[in-house]
């Protein structure tokens, strides 16, 4: 009988895949906090200590409290667009489950979602024309005079948190979905039983139901949202030499300070702001499940 | 849906039903409009470009813009540029959470826990907060613009690990792992030729969603692959609409045949991906 020790299988099995995690995850993981908290413009020998001082200086940089304000701004409003709709678009969807139209419906509201980013981007970009758009056509129709959606600080904010929201209701309903067909069929034929309409059987019974589910995709929607980049890239790209107002993101003035600007240190302390937003948020989702659980 | 609904509710509910489906029909078309709006742009002439209302179908439908593009510009190349990062991705993904996820799931030794531990802590991280340290050890490797360094960032899923994981200890048995050993069997040959066969559903799942990820990834590619033919589809595309002498008719083209590859991918796959994510949305 042949002795191969029991641990010899797992261990050489997991070794190169731990490799792997330490050289690609944990390493530039810890690189980042550690480079936060130093100056370093990627090719100078020198590279001093300098603690919070990347940080003290964020904390008054015009560009990033830009940066941070914008992306505060989409992230909180894409969630407050997309859960409602989607709560309502699932539990529409949910109505007319088992017809062949539910799986139509699904699937156009879930497209948006997982087309390539970019060329989506083109679509809504081509939308908001200012000369050609036939968003500006649309609200000329009602007699609003025709507005440069792409240049104005504002209306451009506008635009990206539509783009957005388009992007993140297809997976928000996809889970509501979920969610949905997990509520016992007892509970609404109770609910029927003593007489609640449909509408009130979801109110009163589906929507407490799903809370943590909504919790949970306002979380993940959100973390999206602060990460997003490809969107105000395209968004901002000038066409034919006219540059659209540019919506800055935390993401892209963290590449500019490290790929333009060269402050390597400095966008690692973006970076850990990032990660601590994102901390906080996953921080208080677990937080309100487990008070939920608990109560 | 009973059958013993008093004839007046049945009616007022077939009216609910028709409104429900009136306002899903219209939804389920806003969302798609501006996708099929760009498709119908690539054909049109600029004329009929500047036309109001927009049409939908072209009326002098056109080639000029497609051929245009595909001679000015490699897209064909960021195409296969693209399908080979997400397949290569892929399979890098799907055969690291097969193992480890299977490790983890079913191997009692010290330190797994803690392992598995790092490896959720690291899903939290979004992956651009560690993209420039990663860059960095990218640039002085010397893999800026080749395979291996655009792959460096996408080679593991911590959720795909926790999804296998999660799977292998729900739905494999102890005893049928036991039963093999017992019977004499090693241990790769278990793991090659009984759970990874037990594993093909929440794989394939994961296998999309991994595809996806690449196939969409902008960031990553955007500051690694920096010539015109390394170029991945979606970061081409960005960089050629921002060229000072591109038309909507053009740009819509090229976003046209961009869009094609991953409509289609998905259309194909919807089952899979769409298991893929709603068990994404399930993990506590």
């Amino acid at each position: 009988m042949r002795t191969t020790p029991k641990w010899l299988f797992p261990v050489l099995a997991l070794l190169p895949i731990l490799g792997l995690y330490g050289c690609i995850r944990v390493y530039p993981i810890i690189e980042t906090l550690r480079l936060s908290l130093f100056q370093w413009n990627i090719i100078s020998r020198r590279k001093p200590f300098v603690g919070f001082a990347n940080f003290i200086e964020l904390a008054s940089d015009p560009l990033f409290l830009e940066a941070i304000f914008n992306t505060t701004i989409i992230a909180f409003s894409v969630v407050a667009i997309t859960i409602p709709v989607a709560l309502a678009l699932a539990a529409l969807i949910n109505s007319r489950q088992g017809l062949r139209r539910s799986g139509v419906y699904e699937a156009s509201v879930f497209l948006p979602h997982v087309v390539s980013l970019v060329p989506a981007a083109m679509a809504w970009k081509w939308i908001f024309d200012a000369r050609l758009g036939p968003l500006n056509a649309l609200i000329g129709f009602f007699g609003i005079p025709a507005q440069s959606w792409l240049f104005d600080p504002v209306l451009s904010l506008v635009c990206l948190i539509v783009l957005c929201s388009w992007q993140a209701i297809g997976y928000a309903v996809l889970i509501f979905l979920v969610g949905l067909k997990n509520v016992p069929d007892a509970l609404y034929e109770a609910a029927r039983l003593d007489g609640a309409s449909s509408l009130q059987a979801f109110r009163y019974i589906a929507v407490p139901l799903l809370k943590p589910v909504m919790l949970y995709v306002s979380v993940i929607t959100l973390i999206s949202s602060y990460n997003i980049y490809a969107q105000a890239f395209v968004l901002a790209s000038d066409v034919q030499g006219a540059p659209g107002h540019l919506v800055r993101v935390l993401v892209l003035d963290m590449l500019e300070n490290s790929f333009r600007n060269y402050r390597v240190g400095y966008a690692a302390a973006e970076a850990v702001v990032l990660l601590v937003i994102v901390l906080v948020l996953t921080g208080a989702q677990f937080r309100l499940f487990r008070d939920r659980s608990r109560a | 849906m009973s059958e013993h609904e008093h004839p007046s509710v049945v009616g007022q509910n077939r009216a609910v039903a028709l409104v429900i489906d009136a306002v899903l029909c219209a939804v389920s078309l806003m969302m798609l409009l501006p996708l099929v709006f760009l498709i119908s742009n690539a054909f049109k002439t600029p004329p009929e470009l500047l036309a109001w209302p927009p049409t939908v179908i072209p009326h002098q439908p056109t080639l000029d813009n497609i051929v245009s593009v595909l001679s000015e510009t490699p897209l064909f190349r960021w195409i296969g540029n693209s399908l080979i990062f997400a397949t290569l991705s892929t399979a890098s993904i799907v055969s690291t959470s097969a193992i480890a996820g299977y490790v983890l799931g079913k191997f009692d030794l010290p330190g797994i826990p803690v392992i598995f531990g790092v490896i959720i802590a690291t899903a939290v991280v979004p992956f651009e907060v560690y993209m420039i340290p990663l860059y960095l050890n990218v640039q002085s490797a010397g893999l800026l613009n080749t395979w291996p360094g655009l792959l460096v960032g996408y080679l593991v899923m911590s959720f795909g690990i926790f999804l296998i994981r999660q799977y292998v200890m729900t739905s494999i048995p102890d005893e049928l792992l036991e039963a093999a050993r017992v019977d004499g069997a090693g241990e790769g040959w278990i793991f090659l030729r009984i759970v990874l066969p037990l594993m093909r559903g929440p794989l394939g799942a994961l296998a999309v969603l991994a595809f996806f990820q690449a196939w969409t990834a902008f960031a990553w590619p955007l500051v690694v692959m920096t010539n015109k033919d390394t170029y991945t589809l979606e970061v081409g595309l960005a960089l050629f609409q921002t060229g000072f002498t591109v038309d909507t008719g053009r740009l819509s083209a090229a976003a046209a045949l961009a869009l094609v590859p991953s409509a289609l991918f998905f259309s194909l796959m919807r089952r899979n991906f769409v298991r893929g994510v709603a068990a994404s949305g399930l993990k506590e």
